[in-house]
């Protein structure tokens, strides 16, 4: 009963972590950016939201309201000012340029908000209880929101992506910048649409982290970022339900490694990454799901 | 009609009385100038396209024909010169902002979007289109064989349908002047004439082409005005009623002063299979 505990437990928390590389998999699919400062940006939101819901008494759950639409704000104008113009001086320019972020963003958390960790609504029904199954399986009501969530936002990516107008236009910039041009579309434009969804999804990841767990000003680099990377790599590079799966494979493997011994659960999850580096490094879901 | 060798350009000029010398250009280029890096690629280039021609720049590998299209289209930024369409200069604007005002290149090599179906590929043809007869509906009446493989990847595509589909794209946005830069590359022949065959059927909806080919005698046979360019420098231009074998030829291969008016050189023939 143990193992299917830690099974389900895995699955819900691959939700989660879906959140964290969907966005971190649609820059790079379409931009070519492997933004290193993607987990940093998701404490970023979760701040945010700390801040919304302290200061300006918004009800903890209606603060992604505020939080996913600023970020998204902030997507747009990161991707049209910093981010593109190193995008023009080629890819490798962008990973010093987000690592850099990374390591301004981190400071500057510590700067101001100290190395404390902070949660988001603790005591909060939601966020506190769970409910049993059987004898042996208790399962906390959040994990099963946000893996509710990852699926509604994968499922409405998706339908963006290959319905809307700007859906068509950001994988045809994928595919070919010049191209897209000579039909009348600015890509850099169209790229700052695709960095507002990437980072609106991250918004999401940052609040329900902060939910599930703690955030501190180094969350975003020893942890959201890590996870959001093996996720990618696990599903396959491009591949949006790849994430999904990618997140599921990870929570899974943490789970039955701490099951095994708590002190392998992060142990267990980078060895499934290095696995399927080494067997199948183009990962679990092939390209073309999405771009 | 005999002309002493070495004043083929002079020649060409004359031959351009019959166009509407004295109305606006639609496009003009006036002495555009483009490196690549040490490279000059163009040298001084210019041309005016008026409405309802088919104007075709001809010219060997490396002669800098894809480099002008491109040019105009906003895609290389020229050294000196400008772009202007219907008298306003187009030189500082970007290629998307070009595209919106009617000037759609359909690129060398095709250039569709791989991930993108058939369908897919025209509709970021209408994303930006200019009000007008084109639209995915009227491409599919005119190519009816793309309504029926429209929710196929273009890669799927064989390359004569791939170049259509191309077309395709760039006409929906309803352009004024329709740039096609080497529209027979790796094409069979029978492909080839099979595509050119559609011009006048794309013209009759009011469109300018200007169009790049190396395959001297397609262009000859559909342009009502040709320029033939020579390491980035204008040889010939005219009309191709009014230029003979020998000087296209002479033009083609910079023979001008080398060549004298005598017997055609050898291969002339399979240069000019018309």
């Amino acid at each position: 009963m143990a193992w299917v505990n830690a099974i389900i437990q895995g699955v819900l928390t691959g939700g989660l972590y879906a959140l964290f590389a969907c966005g971190l998999s649609l820059m790079f699919g379409v931009m070519k950016v492997v933004n290193l400062a993607h987990g940093d940006l998701a404490v970023v939101a979760g701040y945010i939201a700390i801040f919304v819901i302290t200061v300006m008494n918004v009800p903890v759950l209606w603060s992604f309201l505020i939080v996913v639409p600023v970020m998204a704000v902030l997507g747009y104008a990161l991707q049209r000012t910093l981010i593109q113009s190193s995008l023009d001086r080629g890819v490798l320019t962008t990973l010093i340029v987000t690592f850099g972020l990374s390591v301004v963003i981190e400071n500057g958390l510590l700067q101001f908000f100290t190395a404390n960790s902070r949660g988001i609504g603790a005591g909060l029904p939601l966020v506190s209880e769970s409910f049993s199954l059987g004898s042996q399986i208790q399962i906390a009501y959040l994990l099963v929101v946000i893996f509710a969530v990852a699926v509604v936002v994968l499922s409405g990516l998706q339908y963006f992506l290959s319905r809307s107008k700007y859906g068509r236009l950001i994988r045809a910039s994928a595919d070919d910048q010049e191209a897209v041009q000579l039909s009348g579309a600015d890509y850099r434009h169209v790229f700052g649409i695709c960095a507002a969804l990437a980072f609106g999804t991250v918004a999401l990841g940052g609040i329900a982290y902060g939910m599930y767990s703690q955030l501190s000003p180094t969350t975003g680099t020893d942890t959201i970022l890590l996870f959001a990377f093996a996720a990618v790599v696990i599903g396959g590079l491009g591949s949006l339900w790849g994430t999904l799966l990618g997140g599921i494979v990870l929570g899974v493997a943490q789970q039955i490694g701490a099951q095994i011994n708590i002190s392998y659960e992060l142990l267990a999850g980078y060895l499934v990454f290095l696995a399927v580096l080494v067997l199948r490094p183009q990962g679990l879901i092939t390209r073309g799901a999405q771009s | 009609m005999t002309s002493p060798p070495g004043q083929v350009k002079g020649d060409g000029e004359v031959a351009g009385g019959a166009r509407p010398e004295n109305g606006t250009p639609l496009l003009e280029v006036r002495d555009l100038t483009v490196n690549h890096g040490q490279l000059r690629a163009l040298d001084s280039i210019s041309l005016r396209v008026f409405p309802g021609e088919v104007y075709a720049i001809i010219g060997a590998n490396g002669a800098g024909k894809s480099t002008l299209l491109r040019t105009i289209a906003g895609l290389h930024r020229p050294a000196a010169g400008s772009v202007l369409l219907e008298g306003t200069d187009l030189t500082r604007q970007r290629p998307e902002r070009r595209a919106r005002q009617g000037i759609v290149l359909v690129p060398e090599g095709r250039r569709l979007f791989g991930s993108l179906t058939v369908e897919e590929n025209l509709k970021v043809g209408t994303a930006y289109a200019r009000p007008g007869p084109w639209s995915i509906e009227q491409v599919y009446e005119t190519f009816s064989w793309m309504r029926d493989r429209r929710s196929q990847r273009t890669a799927q595509l064989s390359g004569g349908e791939q170049q259509t589909v191309a077309i395709g794209r760039a006409l929906v946005a309803n352009p004024r002047v329709l740039l096609l830069d080497e529209l027979s590359l790796g094409l069979a022949p029978v492909i080839v004439q099979r595509i050119y065959g559609m011009l006048p059927q794309i013209l009759a909806t009011g469109l300018t082409v200007l169009l790049v080919e190396q395959d001297v005698s397609q262009a000859l046979r559909v342009a009502s005005h040709i320029q033939c360019l020579l390491e980035g420098r204008t040889t010939l231009e005219g009309r191709p009623a009014d230029v003979t074998a020998e000087q296209v030829e002479a033009a083609y291969f910079g023979l001008a002063g080398v060549a004298p008016a005598g017997p055609p050189v050898e291969g002339s023939e399979s240069l000019w299979p018309g």
